[in-house]
């Protein structure tokens, strides 16, 4: 009842002075609009940034097999096959931080099409998830494999731009048929221009198949016996193996390369060179790293102290960068905030001096009528949070009108921010309270007979 | 019962170094329904003892009870209290909220009543008002668009608004012309007379003291005559509300 009776009081005082009233808001309008649209501004900026170095691979993990070691010579990493399609599937299914995976089998070999050839830097087996996780959406032309296909170890490929323009040399590789170590692929798809990664590799340089296509038709391998070194099928014309047959006793006649391409072994164990995984978030890898170990460990049935038979890699430089460019961003935007804050308050500190001033009759009058310091006191600070208040709410709106704005004609990316909004009432009000304490507590403490005097 | 007894009320300002005693003594006493005018030359220390009545400013020594309290030692904010319920004031420049209605000028000591009043209630009293001076035909007018004298009268009903039993007016007719004045003037006899409200009038005109039933003369801090009606002269050594 007695704040209501202020809150009228103030009310009314404000509304004797409408013009003014108005003018001192608009510091308040300003500084919040200014916040609200710099937040939204920013923040866009922010996650667009954010989202382009993910897009480098920030978040990305990559599982690899462990490190074989036959009599002191290691192998180096990735020269067991301890990796299977299913651990992929079971980290996709079991670890929550984990947004999306892909298992990765790697082949090197040579391209052909209408009479030229090419070697690609990286020839991917996988899944159509790989280019989800790594960011490559959008395709610049056909579509993508799908889960059938890979089912179907069906020869259908995706293209990088690189390949696109040296193998087909501007022609649309769509529909066209090309050569993978003599197998006929059919590429469905060109992907968009990606340039080159952090180390300089071409990342353009690319060939993308089924996985199951790549290991059974290609690679055409799947048994587990083979280390790194030797299982060099790829380049099988210049080894010495024929020369020097050292290891296995052939029990069946070799089969020719046409009648490998055509029926597929049906191995039940199969590996993956590299399982590629995507956490949901940079802030949850470390979680997604300690889910992915749980899970493989139990998969692999390692016991308690065995050491794991697999690595897995972060990005650690990348996600370095990323939370480097966040709190940066975070911090520019804070200032900028606090500044555009900070000259509103003045702004309104200084209508509210001009205003007891002004008011001394008035404020010696109510004193004289029974007002006691604290209703005086109340008056002006509730005048001033009214004012920054009604200032905050016009300026959330004029900001974010203003940021749609931005939005709708420059193309900016613009990310609306709830915080923003609670945060800039909450700011006004604080303001109205900090800088119309003073002016209110000066107006408290006049003397009603000096006041009723004032001229 | 006097409505306002002073007991030997000194009140002394410190400027610097020196001290300046302004009010060196007074001793008086104001029955309950009495008009009194209150004259002094300025320097006399009129308006000193008119801001102690009023409780606007507290006494260097000596006692004040009003209404049967001793306030000179109240807080500030028992002083406020006692304003809002015991006393109304009529100023010389009617101190009237620019650009606010007429009523609204006459229920704004409402607002810090302790009592609660619904909205209602004091629009009801508000105009209750207005109608004692004639104004409930001008509740909604702004002071800028009020006479003087008219002015003077929303003043006055908002003096009244919490039924004080004593008013005090600094100078009511000092802004206005001589017609108006008598207006004004009748309407605190009026007062006086009909509901029984003490009035004290602060002023250097004769014309208006004469009104008055008794006139209270200051000078240089001393009242020279006046301060006790001749009714409760006699009762003066009894030291009434000892």
């Amino acid at each position: 009842m007695k704040l209501q009776g202020t809150l009228h009081t103030a009310m009314r005082a404000l509304c004797r002075n409408p013009m003014r009233a108005l003018l001192t808001t608009l510091g308040i309008v300003i500084g919040i609009g200014a916040v609200i649209a710099m937040m939204e501004i920013g923040q866009g900026s922010s996650a667009a940034i954010q989202k382009s170095i993910t897009s480098m691979g920030a978040n990305n993990l990559l599982i690899l097999p462990g490190t074989a070691s036959s009599g002191g010579v290691s192998f180096g990493a990735g020269s067991t096959m301890t990796l299977t399609p299913g651990d992929y599937e079971a980290i996709v299914r079991d670890c929550p931080a984990v947004r999306c995976g892909a298992p990765i089998v790697r082949a090197r070999t040579q391209l052909v099409y209408n009479g030229r050839n090419w070697v690609p830097q990286s020839m991917s087996g996988s899944t159509p998830s790989l280019l989800e996780v790594q960011l490559w959406k959008d395709l610049a032309d056909g579509e993508c494999f799908t889960d059938r296909d890979v089912l179907n170890s069906n020869r259908v490929c995706l293209v990088g731009q690189t390949i696109a323009r040296e193998l087909f040399q501007g022609e649309n590789p769509i529909g066209k048929e090309l050569r993978i170590k003599n197998v006929a692929f059919k590429v469905i798809g060109v992907l968009s221009a990606k340039g080159a990664n952090m180390v300089g590799m071409d990342q353009d340089d690319i060939v993308i198949a089924p996985w199951t296509s790549i290991k059974f038709r290609v690679s055409g391998s799947s048994l587990t016996n083979t280390n790194q070194s030797s299982s060099a099928a790829a380049s099988a014309v210049n080894t010495l193996s024929q020369v020097y047959p050292s290891n296995q006793v052939a029990l069946y006649p070799d089969k020719s390369d046409t009648q490998i391409a055509d029926s597929m072994l049906t191995v039940r164990f199969v590996n993956v060179d590299q399982i590629l995984v995507s956490a949901i978030s940079p802030e949850e890898i470390p979680a997604a790293m300690q889910q992915i170990t749980a899970v493989l460990r139990e998969r692999h049935r390692l016991q308690r102290g065995e050491p794991d038979d697999f690595s897995i890699r972060d990005m650690t430089e990348m996600s370095k960068v990323l939370t480097s460019t966040t709190t940066l961003m975070t911090n520019l935007l804070l200032c900028v905030a606090m500044i555009s804050l900070l000259v509103g308050g003045v702004g309104i500190m200084n209508i509210m001096l001009v205003s007891v001033t002004e008011r001394t009759r008035e404020i010696g009058l109510r004193m004289a009528v029974g007002a006691r310091s604290k209703d005086i006191l109340w008056q002006f600070l509730v005048e001033a949070v009214v004012l920054c208040l009604v200032g905050g709410i016009i300026g959330i709106l004029l900001g974010h009108g203003g940021s749609l704005m931005v939005e709708a004609f420059l193309h900016w990316p613009v990310e609306t921010s709830p915080t923003a909004i609670v945060s800039a009432v909450g700011v006004s009000a604080t303001v109205g309270i900090v800088f119309g304490f003073y002016p209110a507590w000066k107006a408290s403490r006049l003397d009603p007979i000096d006041a009723l005097r004032y001229e | 019962m006097n409505l306002i007894e002073l007991n030997d009320i000194r009140k002394t300002y410190h400027l610097g170094e020196i001290d300046v005693p302004v009010l060196k003594g007074v001793s008086m006493a104001v029955a309950g329904g009495e008009l009194v005018a209150l004259m002094g030359a300025s320097g006399s220390g009129k308006s000193t003892l008119m801001n102690i009545l009023g409780c606007l400013d507290r006494p260097s020594s000596g006692e004040y009870w009003l209404d049967g309290q001793e306030v000179s030692r109240y807080s500030n904010d028992q002083r406020a209290m006692v304003r809002n319920q015991k006393i109304g004031f009529v100023f010389q420049s009617f101190n009237l909220l620019s650009r606010t209605t007429a009523l609204e000028n006459v229920t704004m000591p409402l607002t810090y009543t302790a009592d609660f009043l619904t909205p209602k209630e004091r629009h009801e009293r508000g105009m209750a008002m207005l109608t004692r001076v004639g104004l409930d035909d001008r509740s909604h007018h702004h002071p800028s668009q009020l006479s003087g004298g008219q002015q003077q009268r929303v003043a006055i009903a908002r003096a009244l608004i919490n039924n004080p039993p004593v008013l005090f007016a600094d100078e009511p007719t000092g802004n206005l012309d001589s017609k108006t004045s008598e207006e004004v003037l009748r309407m605190f006899k009026q007062l006086n007379e009909d509901d029984g409200i003490t009035i004290i009038l602060v002023t250097h005109d004769v014309t208006v003291a004469s009104h008055a039933r008794r006139t209270i003369h200051i000078h240089d801090g001393l009242i020279v005559n006046g301060a006790y009606s001749h009714a409760s002269t006699d009762s003066k050594p009894a030291g009434g509300g000892l």
